[in-house]
């Protein structure tokens, strides 16, 4: 680690190497008082200098004490494996695509669904909202969701009928497999669901990227939150951008945000995106929007799209799954298999 | 609150100078850098960026409401519960009551097929008293093609509420409350839009109808990323507009032809598509909806109107509250009326092809 690399303002950091003090060893090694008379800055702001020089520096010096962890903060590949196991999952009430996603939508991951307008990207992200409360005696997390609208399409009378659906096929759930769950009726009134749900209306990009930053403290706050849905991530950043390298540094800031969100408080993040047409050998052809480098940000990529008469959901990305894609179907109930009759099985 | 002062947020002097003397004046400004970018601009250490920006997040963040408050709000506090009746049974129905408050609803069919005349309908159920179940309110009624016509009006108006209509003076007053716009140019729009927001509320307005969209962004625009770009910025404001007044806005939007049959497919299709056109290599035109799909994005409710086999179909092709529905309807002296409240409930992408019987031959030249 260099001077050049501590997180102090770019002043004191020149400051610091025209006088002398090029390694982190040489700044360890002065008095308090040296380095502020050398760099003409006050006592206080110069035992922060060192504060910064001696953290960065334990860093690497932990190199020889620890064994197993090589950096802080890091985690062998059999560690993940361990904890993967116990990974959780919130179903999407379609078995199929449950089946393909590997048990449903990851917690500690970053998901980003996109397709058509028209094609059910609302309907899931509210379905997540209210899947995530399925209590545990059920299969679920027992969670609360963070939904943030930027588009103004969240509809309570929509979240209304799929949160008294869900609760139908809970009990009905108790009544033909848990016999001795029957004892107690399911408890939950739709009324709940609805106010487990945090709805946030984002009415510009400058709100979307303080929200963002604001989230960690709010979930903080309100530590049963498992799942942040946007819906979408892209409108507010399709408009009103004329410097698109800004938006894609503004993006990946985000992104990155995100993900630090999601794995510090085990909680699933689910983007939802727009299309837009790309041309490509010399014919249109359809993809999600916010470009190349966007789509390296999330973890996996599901591609909603229509074929034939039928709803299919397509795995573009994923590091973990094999690529696939599964049929659903958007029912007055909600999310569900596409052979519709057919009661879904909870867990 | 993206124009929110950062001098007016308390955060320590110091700070708070640095920001001003770097030009960094609103909030929008500091969240437009990455926390990096501001390090090296203002020239302080990473940790007093990090508690500034996360300071002024804190403030511009929207509040949270839970789902439960928010519906309370709307069914309790708003007239209708937050629906502006169609008075199409099936309609309102399958839309949970009406046109919702607060977000946009777009009408796309060809010419002629009766968009105009539901929104002259519209725009009388706005106005009606409270106590016949309109929302007692006036109405703001931009015509960009000038194909509003008083006299339509107040026949809809006559045949379909006689009892209103048919006491002396209530035909003025119900009319008097419908304000025409005729703006020609977009700029010009686009300035009466920014004085509707004003006056929106104080002058009790509480329907916005453009018909149409379309005429306004393609007179104007060559085709490319400039108009995508002028309509993008414009339906943010729309959004925005109905968002804060609360009130249902209705936008018509026309229909272009598209050569050849394939519809877009993603690079993964790519392969079963090729062997598809093999099969069957088509040139006919079909229709689609005009202003691309950044448009079809923003919308919040699509409705599709058009012809097929001698009969015009009214359909639900996009909606978050209601499943794809089609209802067959009619045009009568007062107005679009259902023929079937019972709606054909479509399967498929069909829900937003759009046909159009006899103009069909027009296309295909």
């Amino acid at each position: 680690m260099e001077v050049g690399m501590l997180p102090i303002s770019a002043s004191k950091r020149g400051k610091l190497l025209s006088t002398g003090y090029t390694t982190l060893l040489s700044i360890s090694r002065a008095s308090l008082a040296d380095l502020a008379r050398d760099l003409q800055v006050s006592e206080p702001e110069a035992s922060e200098i060192m504060k910064c020089a001696s953290k960065t520096s334990t860093l690497d010096l932990s190199n020889g004490t620890h064994n197993t962890t090589v950096v802080n903060g890091g985690q062998t590949a059999w560690a993940m494996l361990n904890e993967e196991k116990f990974s959780l999952h919130i179903t999407t009430s379609c078995m199929d695509l449950d089946n393909i996603l590997g048990g449903g939508i990851n917690c500690k991951e970053v998901t980003e669904i996109g397709g058509v307008p028209g094609i059910g990207k609302t309907q899931i992200g509210i379905q997540l909202a209210v899947n995530v409360q399925i209590p545990p005696e059920y299969g679920g997390l027992g969670g609360k969701a963070i939904y943030i609208d930027t588009e103004g399409s969240f509809m309570v009378e929509r979240v209304l009928q799929i949160a008294e659906a869900c609760i139908e096929d809970m009990s009905e759930y108790s009544n033909h497999f848990r016999k001795d769950l029957q004892a107690s009726e399911v408890k939950m009134h739709p009324d709940s669901i609805l106010e487990n749900i945090f709805y946030f209306r984002v009415c510009s990009y400058t709100e979307q990227i303080a929200l963002v930053n604001y989230l960690d403290k709010f979930i903080t706050e309100h530590k049963d939150v498992k799942i942040i849905i946007i819906d979408s991530v892209t409108f507010h950043f399709r408009q009103d951008f004329d410097d698109m390298a800004l938006r894609t540094r503004l993006l990946s800031a985000m992104a990155l945000k995100l993900m630090k969100l999601a794995s510090k408080f085990c909680l699933a993040v689910v983007l939802l995106n727009q299309v837009t047409t790309k041309h490509i050998d010399g014919s249109f052809q359809l993809t999600l929007a916010l470009g190349d480098s966007w789509s390296h940000s999330c973890t996996n990529r599901i591609i909603l799209f229509w074929n034939g008469n039928d709803r299919h959901a397509f795995i573009d990305k994923s590091p973990s799954l094999k690529s696939a894609s599964a049929q659903y179907s958007v029912t007055p109930r909600g999310i569900r298999n596409s052979t519709s009759c057919k009661r879904i099985k909870m867990m | 609150m993206a124009k929110k002062m950062i001098s007016e947020m308390g955060l320590p002097k110091s700070i708070s100078n640095i920001f001003t003397a770097r030009n960094i004046i609103t909030a929008k400004d500091a969240l437009s850098h990455t926390e990096f970018e501001l390090m090296e601009l203002l020239d302080v250490g990473m940790s007093e960026v990090i508690s500034a920006i996360s300071h002024i997040s804190e403030l511009v963040s929207p509040p949270s409401q839970t789902a439960l408050l928010l519906m309370e709000q709307r069914v309790c506090n708003e007239s209708l519960a937050g629906h502006l009746p169609t008075r199409l049974k099936g309609l309102d129905e399958a839309l949970c009551g009406g046109i919702p408050f607060g977000v946009l609803t777009e009408l796309v069919g060809p010419a002629g097929i009766g968009k105009t005349q539901f929104c002259l309908k519209l725009s009388l159920l706005a106005s009606l008293p409270a106590n016949f179940g309109g929302l007692d309110g006036h109405v703001i009624y931009i015509d960009v093609e000038s194909k509003f016509s008083s006299k339509r009006l107040i026949e809809i108006g006559m045949k379909s509420f006689p009892e209103i209509f048919h006491k002396k003076g209530m035909a003025q007053e119900m009319a008097g409350r419908i304000l025409i716009l005729r703006p020609t140019s977009l700029s010009e729009f686009a300035e009466s839009l920014h004085q509707i927001k004003i006056s929106l509320i104080h002058q009790h307005v509480k329907l916005l109808i453009i018909d149409s969209m379309a005429a306004l962004v393609l007179g104007e625009y060559d085709c490319g990323a400039s108009r995508q770009q002028a309509l993008g910025r414009h339906v943010s404001f729309i959004k925005s507009l109905a968002e804060f007044s609360r009130i249902p806005v209705v936008v018509t939007n026309q229909v272009r032809s598209q050569i050849g049959d394939e519809p877009l497919m993603y690079s993964f299709q790519a392969q079963s598509h090729s062997r598809k056109k093999d099969n069957h290599a088509t040139y006919d035109s079909h229709l689609v909806a005009a202003l691309g799909v950044n448009w079809a994005h923003a919308v919040t409710i699509r409705l599709v109107l058009e012809a097929k086999s001698d009969q015009r179909f009214i359909k639900l092709a996009k909606s978050p509250i209601s499943p794809p529905l089609a209802f067959p309807f009619n045009i009568t002296s007062s107005g679009v009326v259902l023929l079937d409240d019972n709606g054909i409930e479509m399967k498929g992408p069909e829900i937003n092809s759009i046909h159009c019987q006899g103009q069909n031959a027009l296309f295909n030249f």
